[in-house]
């Protein structure tokens, strides 16, 4: 489903991923761990070229979504976009209205129908289990809502999208432990429906929302496996000491 | 306590000196503080003083009085009578209320057409007599003379009443003749309204070439391109406005001229181009500034949900910097609005209402630098510039508090 093959990265002369190859399935759910500035974003940030946007950088290698290589000239970024949708690091609601918010996705992709994008908008909100909280304020500021709420809706606005992949950059890291464990539990709901990719700092977060983790150390991907398999029993020692606490 | 401190920490004749120091730069510092808002305060009440000094100032000029026959039932003039009185346009007295009579202006020089040196004798002591001998012997004069040669008792004579300048003159006023005698006209709507008419046509130019340049350095140029184009641009804010004047006289002038077949390059057209080119750099830079201050993370989520570069910019960025880009506009116009010299080298000058663009104007500032140099002080056309003055202050005022808002408004939303 999403294929990473012979993948090296670059921000100018920094060799930031080196030569990774990954295959993530359909409706799985895959974190990806490793200390601070391992390449795990980057590395996720590929799936929807976000990366596009930093000057300098430059790609060897495919990937692929359902097959196709998304960075191959013939693919729409615009549609590529659609197909994979992002939750940031910050819950980044726009200034707008909590509706407007949701619907943003569909405007620009020139919905006008005002009915449908209100069903669309509701049914977003629900997958992303923020609707009970909002239903009766959603002309009001999304900058009214708490952090927890603030990530909920900017995973309803990507759903809103009908995208097939999601990936998530570290969406819990600036959240209170309930609101966490409420995202966490979005996570294992939507994984029926999408495809998840979730960067990760939190090592109990990874065991406990993720099929299969990937473990990043200095660009490369040092192991990539089973999450219950990496958790009890790791193949390489980095692994082990990287999980157990003795560094990073 | 203090004291106390003194005693424990001072003993250190070092320390004792720079503690010394420091107060005496503390000291400076609060001084020139204080001065400068001194300063600003005086110079806005003595501008105020001057300006409003105008509304006790006579119609006619300051010395003078207009006298008519005895016999004429007219009271009062006011200055537009009698400004069109003296260009003969106001030629019978029932005109101004009077009987069905021709007028005749008189000024009073002319009494030396009517009576020889020798008459008027050797000191003039004659000359009011003779004064009275020409205005009582005809009832159709209107005579514009000097006060002190009134006959005594202003025997022979009556005496019109023609009161003061009054704010709804000033304000309201379509004519500016500061010079003309007998009575000076200072009408500064022609002024005011050329200046927010030049002023509103250059932002119109300059606004939308100043967010298109600033669209495109802020999303679209590269770090590369961006690096060279902004100083460039800030440099462009630095060059003194004698020279952007002096470009508009050679360049533009005769280029308008030529475009649209004019008689004259020199026309509010003209001055609105100088004007826009010289609000640019303002407003770039303002508005490019507000636009880079949009998060990264804005652009990042509009981007991820599929939304083209072009839909990010102005249906996230543009809102997102909205009252950066408001105050760009104000700064821009309080540029514009208070422009002096490139505007009086090029827009010709004219002090008429503006009614199109391709017509010589004159705005404010021009007025008070082409005019302050032959104006007598303490005068009324000295005073009238001076309240020229208050009126630009007031409405750059106006600008400079409304950009303030708007900044502060934003940085709330940030």
């Amino acid at each position: 489903m999403i294929e990473a093959k012979n993948v090296n990265f670059y921000y100018g002369d920094f060799h930031a991923l080196k030569n990774i190859n990954m295959k993530m399935e359909r409706n799985t759910v895959t974190a990806f761990i490793g200390p601070s500035g391992c390449g795990k974003s980057t590395f996720l940030r590929l799936f929807n070229r976000m990366n596009d946007l930093i000057e300098g950088t430059r790609l060897t290698g495919e990937c692929l979504v359902d097959g196709q290589n998304i960075y191959d000239k013939s693919v729409s970024v615009v549609e590529l976009r659609k197909q994979v949708g992002m939750v940031f690091q910050k819950p980044n609601p726009f200034p707008k209205s909590i509706f407007e918010n949701v619907a943003y996705g569909l405007r620009v992709n020139g919905m006008k129908n005002r009915k449908e994008m209100e069903e669309i908008v509701e049914r977003s909100l629900r997958q992303a289990a923020l609707w009970d909280e909002v239903k009766d304020k959603l002309k009001k500021s999304a900058f009214d809502l708490s952090g927890g709420q603030q990530q909920r809706l900017c995973i309803a606005r990507a759903l809103a999208v009908s995208p097939s992949v999601l990936l998530m950059d570290e969406p819990a890291s600036a959240l209170d432990p309930i609101s966490t464990s409420k995202i966490e539990d979005l996570i294992y709901s939507l994984k029926k429906d999408y495809t998840i990719v979730i960067v990760t700092h939190n090592m109990q977060q990874a065991s406990r929302v993720s099929d299969n983790t990937g473990f990043f150390m200095l660009g490369e991907l040092v192991e990539f496996s089973e999450t219950k398999k990496m958790f009890l029993n790791p193949e390489k020692e980095q692994t082990q000491n990287y999980i157990t606490g003795r560094f990073g | 306590m203090k004291t106390d401190l003194r005693k424990r920490f001072g003993r250190n004749s070092y320390r004792r000196a720079a503690a010394w120091l420091e107060q005496a730069v503390e000291g400076l510092f609060t001084f020139s503080g204080w001065i400068s808002i001194v300063i600003v305060l005086l110079i806005t009440v003595f501008l105020f003083k001057e300006g409003f000094g105008l509304f006790q100032a006579p119609t006619v000029e300051k010395g003078y009085v207009l006298c008519v026959n005895p016999s004429n039932k007219v009271e009062r003039l006011d200055g537009a009578q009698i400004k069109r009185i003296f260009d003969y346009e106001i030629t019978s007295w029932n005109e101004v209320g009077g009987d069905e009579l021709e007028i005749r202006p008189f000024r009073f020089e002319e009494i030396f057409d009517y009576y020889s040196d020798e008459e008027l004798g050797a000191d003039y002591e004659l000359l009011p007599e003779k004064l009275a001998e020409v205005i009582g012997g005809d009832e159709s004069v209107v005579a514009f003379v000097p006060e002190q040669y009134l006959p005594q008792d202003r025997a022979g004579i009556k005496v019109v009443d023609t009161g003061h300048i009054t704010p709804g003159d000033f304000f309201g006023g379509r004519e500016w003749l500061p010079t003309s005698t007998p009575a000076a006209r200072f009408g500064a709507l022609p002024l005011i309204l050329g200046t927010l008419w030049v002023s509103f046509f250059a932002i119109l130019i300059a606004l939308p070439l100043g967010m298109g340049v600033a669209i495109y350095m802020s999303e679209l140029a590269g770090e590369r391109m961006r690096k060279v184009l902004k100083p460039a641009i800030e440099l462009l804010a630095g060059i003194p406005s004698v020279v952007y004047g002096f470009f508009g006289l050679v360049v533009i002038v005769p280029l308008v001229q030529r475009a649209f077949n004019l008689p004259v390059g020199e026309t509010a057209f003209a001055g609105c181009l100088i004007l826009a080119i010289m609000a640019l750099p303002t407003i770039i830079t303002v508005a490019e500034d507000a636009m880079r201050n949009t998060p990264r993370a804005m652009r990042e989520a509009s981007l991820s949900l599929g939304a083209t570069q072009w839909q990010t910019i102005y249906r996230v960025v543009i809102p997102y910097a909205s009252s950066g880009i408001s105050a760009a506009i104000v700064l821009g116009i309080g540029r514009a609005v208070g422009e002096t010299m490139a505007v009086l080298m090029v827009t010709g000058n004219a002090a008429v209402m503006p009614t199109s663009l391709f017509e010589p104007i004159r705005t404010i500032p021009a007025t008070i630098a082409a005019e302050l140099g032959e104006a007598p002080a303490g005068g009324a056309h000295y005073q009238s510039l001076f309240l020229l003055g208050c009126i630009l202050f007031l409405i750059t005022l106006v600008i400079s508090v409304s950009a303030e808002l708007i900044s502060k408004k934003q940085r709330q939303v940030v």
